[in-house]
C-alpha cells in the first residue's frame, strides 16, 4: 500500500506538484485540488510533469475545476476525475494521507 | 477635486485558493464610486480569474465569476490579459469571458473591454498608470 | 432576528438581511414592507425583480448609481433617477430594496 497525497497550490506558483511527483513514492495517488487542479490542464508548460511521470497515479476534484471553469475535455488524459466521496475512497484505500500545501 | 488619476489593480492570483482576487474585486467595486480612470491588468494565474463557465453548485463557495461581467458598469473602461500568462496555462482570448461596457451618456458601446496584451504592452500600461494596485 | 414568513421562521443579520438568499420568497417583500409600514406596489416590485434578476446574473447587489443607470436602460430614464427610486424606497433603493429582494447589502454601502 502506499500513501494519498494531495496538492492544493497552483503548479505556476508554487513547486507543491513538482516535489510531490519527485518525492512520493511508487504506486503513489496524488489528488490535485483547489488550485492545485490547474496542474491537471491540458497544455500547460507543466503539463509534461504529469505525462511523464512514471508509476504514480493522478487524481484532480471535479468540483473544485468546475468552480474554476475548466471543463472536463480539458483535463489532462489518464487524470481521474473524482467527487468528494471518490475523496474518501482514496483516503481509505491508501495508507495515510500526506497534504502538501 | 483634485485630479483624476489612472488607476491600475494589478491581479496575479488565482480566483478562488486565496483571498486575493476577491479582495482586489471588491476594491474595484468600492472605488467605482470615485469616478478615477480605472483599468485592470491580469497576469500569471491571474488570468484564471477570467475564465469563463465557473460553476460553484458542487463546491461550498460563494461565485464572484459572474460579477467580473458587470465590472464595465462599475466604471472600469479596460482589462487586460497577458498574452504570455496565457499561453503558459494552454488558454486563449476565446477561454475568457467578455465585459461590455457603455457610456451612460453618450450611449457609446463597446462589445468587450477584454483586451489580451503582450508582455511590452503590459509594462508600458504598468508605467504610464499614476497607481498601481498589487493583488 | 429571524422574520416569520408564509409561517417559517427565516434567519436575518443584524441590519435585517435574509441571512440566506436561497430563502427568499415574495413573501419576505410583504413581511419587510410591513414593517417598515410600506405599501408594496407594482412599481415596488419592477425594482425588487430587477435586483434579483442582476444578482442572478452577477453574483452582487448592485451599488445605487449602477442600479440607478441600470434601471434606466431597461424601464426608462423616468425611472432611471434618484429621485423615482428614493420615491419608492425612501431608506434608499440600495438599502432598503436589496433587503426586500433577499440580497445582501451593496458591496461598498455603509
Amino acid at each position: 500500500m502506499a500513501d494519498l497525497y494531495t496538492v492544493n497550490k497552483s503548479p505556476f506558483e508554487k513547486n507543491s506538484l513538482e516535489a510531490v511527483i519527485r518525492f512520493s513514492t511508487e504506486g503513489a495517488a496524488i489528488l490535485m485540488l483547489e488550485d492545485g487542479v490547474y496542474g491537471a490542464t491540458k497544455g500547460t508548460v507543466v503539463e509534461s510533469m504529469i505525462t511523464g511521470a512514471e508509476n504514480k497515479k493522478f487524481y484532480a476534484l471535479g468540483s473544485d475545476l468546475k468552480a474554476r471553469g475548466i471543463a472536463e475535455d480539458r483535463v489532462i488524459d489518464g487524470v481521474e476525475l473524482v467527487d468528494y466521496a471518490g475523496f474518501v475512497d482514496l483516503v481509505e484505500a491508501n495508507e495515510k494521507v500526506q497534504a502538501w500545501l | 477635486m483634485s485630479e483624476v488619476k489612472n488607476f491600475m489593480y494589478l491581479n496575479r492570483r488565482a480566483p478562488y485558493g486565496t483571498i486575493y482576487a476577491w479582495e482586489s474585486l471588491e476594491v474595484v467595486l468600492i472605488g467605482a464610486a470615485f469616478d478615477q480612470k480605472v483599468s485592470l491588468m491580469f497576469v500569471d494565474d491571474g488570468v484564471y480569474q477570467l475564465v469563463k463557465g465557473s460553476d460553484t453548485s458542487t463546491s461550498d463557495m460563494k461565485n464572484f465569476m459572474p460579477t467580473y461581467r458587470t465590472l464595465g458598469d462599475y466604471g472600469v473602461r479596460h482589462m487586460y490579459v497577458d498574452q504570455a500568462s496565457l499561453a503558459a496555462r494552454g488558454l486563449t482570448a476565446d477561454d475568457l469571458i467578455q465585459v461590455e461596457w457603455e457610456d451612460w451618456e453618450t450611449e457609446e458601446e463597446i462589445d468587450n473591454i477584454v483586451e489580451v496584451v503582450d508582455a511590452d504592452s503590459v509594462a508600458k500600461l504598468m508605467s504610464e498608470s499614476d497607481v498601481v494596485f498589487s493583488f | 432576528m429571524p422574520i416569520e414568513v408564509d409561517g417559517k421562521s427565516l434567519e436575518t443579520d443584524e441590519e435585517g438581511y435574509l441571512a440566506n438568499i436561497n430563502e427568499w420568497v415574495p413573501g419576505v417583500a410583504g413581511v419587510m414592507a410591513k414593517e417598515d409600514e410600506l405599501e408594496l406596489t407594482d412599481e415596488h416590485w419592477d425594482i425588487i425583480n430587477f435586483l434579483r434578476e442582476y444578482y442572478e446574473e452577477y453574483q452582487i447587489a448592485p451599488a445605487v448609481r449602477v442600479l440607478t443607470k441600470a434601471v434606466g436602460k431597461k424601464m426608462g430614464k423616468d425611472k432611471g433617477n434618484s429621485k423615482y427610486l428614493y420615491g419608492l424606497f425612501p431608506y434608499g433603493p440600495g438599502k432598503q430594496a436589496c433587503r426586500y429582494a433577499g440580497l445582501p447589502k451593496p458591496t461598498g454601502c455603509v
